[in-house]
């Protein structure tokens, strides 16, 4: 039993012809075509292509919407274990048809997709909703490509974890997995640095990230009728740390009420956090979340209230994606209890 | 300055009455050995018994937690001892000639103060990513006196002094032996460096220190590097051991002295030395947890890259979080001063892998190394020895309330393990 | 977290030491605080030094939630 694969080419690699023929409409053909017996045979058996779809570059581009619904109704009535597009190399529109028609089949259908182009393919904007291959800048590189898609291909069949991008060969696609280089970091660094110095290419292991803004809401008109609620990362917690928050990469965090709490002390709280020298919060804990100060100004009228509950998780190593799951939640019950305004403190 | 090494290799290492390097072998009489770390009076004071073990790489052991890990090391010619200012005297190291008895090391474990920290497994899945696996290590248990907890910061100091009287007194045992193999190492003035090397591009370590307080700290001859100023040190004098580590807490990226001693940017800056490029110095700069700090002392080392005339830094940051800010400061700072750098770091993204890996980024950052991910998780298989005590595993740096199984096994993350992710380049584990 | 606070609707306010990271993560209202082990505290002083200064680097945060910002804004204290 072997597992079905459906593999989408476009004209020229189905050998209907070149650019002049580049507005055919998509066709369904049985078995593997052009480019597909390279993946069969990388299969041994293990998997084969049952069809092949063949689409006009320049159709695809110009009647998206129909094209797409043409693709997935053929490959949902066929069910396969897997769809794969291309590889499309550097061939601009076929590269983006490759990308855009697996993103398709993955959401609507489910089912695993794979393709592969050359990194400056304008498709390849796509590499981080859809598993891309990267191959070389022209169809000499198939005899590279098509065995590393067959490999990644059966690996996702077969629901096998994958690797790191730089080990299975796909493009980076923001989901960091470790691996064994051949080579200590400390080396890797050094040769960087020579490549660097005397301008020849190097690859960086880690490309820096760039960040959404979200705009300031507007400020407050009346400290005297507000509610503040106080939230932090410092990892304060009732002393004993009765919810386990973890001491470095929390999974989640800690709602306490501070209702006729007028100060934190040793007695009564302590930190959590395993990043800092937790000396000084453990003696008093308003040195990182001031709820001393608070109280006092609420007693003079000075703020409206100062909120019953204050939220609490260890910024230590902590994921931004579990940090703001945390807050996006805890942010609707403040939203929901009528909090005006919050004081986030950190470590 | 030249300093040459003489390896001394440590094939096996047992207990017995007499103490000597003999034809590879280590002898040593736990009870000496205990009475020269109870000749201080910090380690007086603050411990109250201390038990030793041997791990040998293959074993089913685990040794947690951990503390330090050194390399016993033996200045046999030239100025100074190792671990200067703080075992021997003050005097500059780093000439001459020491002797290492490789393959093995001092470990230091035990109750701490604060999260415990560290997992050294000696076989299994985890010990692929601890180099001190492979290693034959000789376990300085210590228990704490009655109080400890209410002085912590001396509690610390004598754990860790005693780990480095434990290795001086092993290492002075491999003083008359003849070395199986010698290395040297040498930098130069300015000057004749230029006129040794005039067309290879110049570039220094800048080598960032841990400094954030009780049990991150780190210190050089001696001196708490949060107290010192951003200043140069040259690359030999590491391999006496001017740098210790009082760096506790997650033990995946923590440089253990064993590292410092080891450092492999200086290894690799070495071996390339005079071939590819003119290594000049190191530069070290601390971590410290004031804005203003991080502030000068980035500008500080950013001068000193200028002032040196500097090609190309190489930077290696120690721990996560707030530092990489000091790491981005550093980066930004001596790339503007038209130095270019590289800089090794290791990633928090998060247990899928889907999150940002450094606390702080700059577009100017774009060379990096990386040790991988300290979030993905492992599990370790129960092992028939533990050395230390298994109490801490829920609470340490990577792990969570119920990493430790009731069938013994641990799943936690890859941050527990000792050097797992170390950001000196040490290991070959990396991430994309 | 900020930003999670800030686009549920909420103005916040950061309190951290070291601000590059809030302002390269694009917190909007932020103010710098003492340590990180002691944010909104020092040792060094007497509990009520201390307190003072707690008193006063909270007022400058209140007063950050009650001014109108259009972009990423330091209050010094």
């Amino acid at each position: 039993m072997s597992y079905k694969v459906v593999h989408y080419i476009n004209q020229f690699f189905a050998n209907i012809g070149g650019e002049e023929m580049a507005h055919v409409a998509p066709e369904l053909r049985d078995g593997f075509v052009g480019p597909g017996m390279a993946l069969n045979t990388a299969w041994k058996g293990e998997a084969e292509i049952v069809k092949t779809i063949v689409c006009g570059d320049s159709y695809f581009a110009e009647h998206e919407a129909d094209a797409k619904k043409q693709v997935l109704d053929w490959v949902k009535a066929e069910k396969p274990d897997m769809f794969i597009a291309g590889p499309a190399f550097n061939a601009g529109r076929y590269g983006y048809a490759c990308a855009t028609i697996a993103n398709a089949v993955q959401e609507e259908l489910g089912i695993p997709v794979l393709t592969g182009m050359y990194e400056e393919n304008p498709g390849a904007d796509l590499k981080n909703k859809v598993l891309i291959v990267a191959t070389a800048n022209s169809a000499a590189g198939m005899r590279k490509a098509a065995p590393t898609m067959a490999k990644l291909a059966l690996k996702l069949m077969k629901g096998e974890k994958i690797g790191a991008s730089a080990e299975e060969g796909y493009m980076p696609n923001g989901i960091r997995r470790n691996f064994f280089e051949k080579e200590v970091g400390a080396k890797r660094a050094v040769d960087m640095l020579v490549a660097k110095l005397s301008d020849k290419p190097y690859t960086t292991e880690y490309p820096m990230p760039s960040f959404d803004r979200v705009a300031p809401n507007k400020a407050i008109k009346d400290l005297s009728k507000a509610t503040i609620a106080l939230c932090t990362s410092g990892g304060i917690v009732p002393k004993g740390n009765p919810d386990h928050i973890e001491s470095s990469s929390a999974s989640h965090y800690g709602e306490y009420c501070i209702a006729g709490v007028d100060d934190l002390t040793a007695e009564t709280y302590e930190t959590a956090h395993g990043g800092y020298d937790p000396v000084y919060a453990n003696a008093d804990a308003d040195r990182v979340l001031p709820v001393d100060v608070l109280r006092e100004m609420e007693k003079e009228g000075k703020i409206g209230k100062l909120h019953d509950f204050f939220y609490t998780t260890v910024g230590n190593g902590t994921s931004v994606a579990n940090a703001k799951g945390f807050a996006a939640e805890y942010a609707q019950k403040l939203l929901k209890a009528g909090v005006h305004a919050v004081i986030m403190t950190s470590t | 300055m030249k300093l040459e090494l003489g390896y001394i290799q440590i094939k096996d290492i047992q207990f017995s009455k007499e103490c000597k390097v003999e034809n590879g072998t280590l002898y040593v009489d736990p009870d000496a050995v205990k009475a020269y770390l109870y000749e201080d009076d910090d380690v007086k004071a603050w411990v109250k018994d201390f038990s030793f073990d041997i791990a040998k790489p293959g074993e089913s052991v685990r040794i947690t937690p951990v503390k330090d890990v050194i390399e016993p090391r033996v200045k046999v010619e030239g100025p100074g001892g190792v671990f200067p200012g703080v075992i021997s005297k003050v005097e500059t190291v780093g000439s001459g000639k020491t002797h290492v008895l490789r393959g093995m090391a001092v470990v230091t474990a035990g109750k701490i103060v604060g999260f415990q920290e560290g997992i050294i497994d000696m076989s299994g899945p985890g010990a692929d990513y601890t180099p001190f696996s492979k290693l034959l290590n000789l376990v300085v248990v210590a228990e704490p006196a009655e109080g400890y907890q209410d002085h912590k910061h001396e509690y610390e100091h004598a754990v860790r002094i005693a780990g480095l009287r434990a290795a001086t007194y092993i290492g002075e045992l491999g003083r008359e032996v003849t070395p199986d193999e010698t290395a040297e190492f040498e930098t130069y003035g300015i000057k004749e460096g230029m006129e040794k090397m005039p067309n290879l591009p110049r570039v220094a370590y800048v080598h960032m220190l841990q400094s954030q307080g009780l049990l991150h700290d780190t210190y050089v001859y001696g001196v708490d590097a949060k107290r010192s100023l951003t200043t140069i040190l040259l690359p030999t004098e590491t391999m006496d051991g001017a740098i210790i580590s009082g760096n506790c807490v997650s033990a995946c990226d923590k440089n253990t002295t064993y590292h410092h001693l080891n450092n492999p940017v200086v290894a690799n800056l070495f071996a390339a030395h005079g071939k590819t490029l003119n290594y000049v110095c190191n530069i070290i700069t601390n971590e410290n947890v004031y804005l203003a700090d991080k502030q000068r002392s980035s500008d500080w080392t950013a001068k000193l890259c200028r002032l040196l005339d500097l090609d190309g830094a190489l930077v290696s940051q120690e721990g996560f979080g707030n530092p990489d800010t000091d790491l981005i400061m550093n980066c930004k700072k001596i790339e503007l001063q038209g130095v270019k750098t590289v800089i090794i770091t290791d990633e928090y993204a998060g247990q899928d892998g889907k999150s940002q890996s450094l606390a702080d980024a700059d577009p100017l950052a774009d060379a990096v190394v990386t040790g991988g991910n300290a979030n993905e998780v492992i599990v370790l298989p129960k092992m028939d020895k533990v050395i230390g005590t298994l109490d801490y595993v829920d609470v340490i740096a990577g792990g969570h309330a119920g990493s430790l199984r009731p069938d013994g096994t641990i799943e936690a993350e890859l941050q527990v393990i000792t050097g797992a992710t170390n950001e000196m380049g040490f290991n070959r584990l990396s991430a994309r | 977290m900020v930003k999670e606070i800030e686009r549920a609707g909420i103005p916040v306010v950061h309190m951290c030491t070291v601000t590059p990271i809030s302002m390269t993560v694009g917190a909007n209202r932020i103010v710098p605080t003492i340590a990180i082990p002691h944010p909104l505290g020092n040792p060094a002083l007497t509990m009520e030094e201390e307190k003072a200064i707690r008193r006063k680097l909270v007022e400058r945060a209140l007063e950050a939630l009650t001014t109108e910002v259009e972009d990423q804004t330091i209050f010094e204290v």
